[in-house]
């Protein structure tokens, strides 16, 4: 076994620990700790794919934004000490579709015939940058838009109605 | 070396996972977490195929820069909704909110 390949396994189980907290957890903060796990192993799974920019982005973005964001709505929907179930009633239901879509997923992987794969090269910043800002420039821009109206949007939905 | 069928096992375990956390949970905030979880699996496949099968082309880690946008639009929004419906309710269970169903 190749060392890359132990490293990947490693953070694999990871990735797969912080879900398996993510959706089992019975406090919310400890549920939001485990996916900040989960979102960095897949930053490190990035790495290993040869996308260090994705990596990048990953950590600060999911790292640095949205656990946070997550965290405070967390703080402001305390709802005191009685916290009730986390789980909805259908918690079996659940368990049978998610086993049934990974039962699904699975059997394709297997019995596709995936082509024969290239061997990987890092993906350089200045091709990403060059391909992001020619060929998907519209994209972009229009994705910077809906930032802007998804940024207000939020604003007018959480503000408090007797500060007009 | 790394073999696609690999990241591709994982990108599924990962998003079955979160299928369950999103159909399991009645906490509006759980439910965003476990979208999150699927939408990296997600990821995870784009950047997987387009690493291994068609390097010179870009478009599935474009993509999966596209998705981290739009997902980062997407849990501000929810997560301003979860706080309104907070602040009506005192509640943020999503079987209590049943003004709207049929």
């Amino acid at each position: 076994m190749s060392p890359l390949l132990a490293i990947y396994i490693v953070v694999s189980v990871m990735a797969v620990a912080g879900g398996l907290g993510t959706v089992l957890a019975r406090n919310v903060v400890y549920a939001s700790l485990f996916l900040l796990l989960s979102l960095l192993s897949v930053a490190g799974i990035y790495v290993l794919l040869f996308s260090p920019f994705l990596a990048l982005v990953q950590v600060l973005i999911y790292g640095g934004a949205i656990i946070i964001v997550v965290l405070f709505a967390l703080m402001l929907t305390r709802q005191g000490d009685e916290t009730g179930s986390l789980d909805s009633p259908q918690k079996p239901l659940a368990a049978v579709a998610g086993l049934a879509a990974l039962g699904v997923l699975i059997a394709t992987i297997v019995v596709n015939k995936w082509p024969p794969s290239v061997d990987p090269e890092p993906v350089g910043f200045e091709k990403l940058g060059a391909t992001l800002f020619t060929q998907w420039a519209v994209p972009f821009e229009i994705a910077s838009v809906l930032l802007l109206v998804a940024l207000i949007g939020a604003i007018v939905i959480a503000r408090p109605e007797d500060s007009q | 070396m790394i073999e696609l069928e690999y990241v591709l096992f994982l990108s599924a375990v990962l998003f079955s996972l979160g299928l369950f956390g999103v159909l399991a949970r009645r906490n509006a905030v759980m439910i965003l977490l476990a979208i999150e979880l699927m939408l990296n699996a997600v990821n995870i496949n784009l950047v997987a195929f387009t690493v291994y099968l068609s390097p010179d082309l870009l478009v599935g880690i474009i993509f999966a820069i596209f998705i981290i946008t739009v997902a980062a639009a997407e849990l501000a929004l929810a997560l301003a909704i979860v706080l309104r419906l907070y602040r009506t309710r005192s509640s943020v269970n999503v079987d209590e909110v049943n003004l709207m169903r049929w």
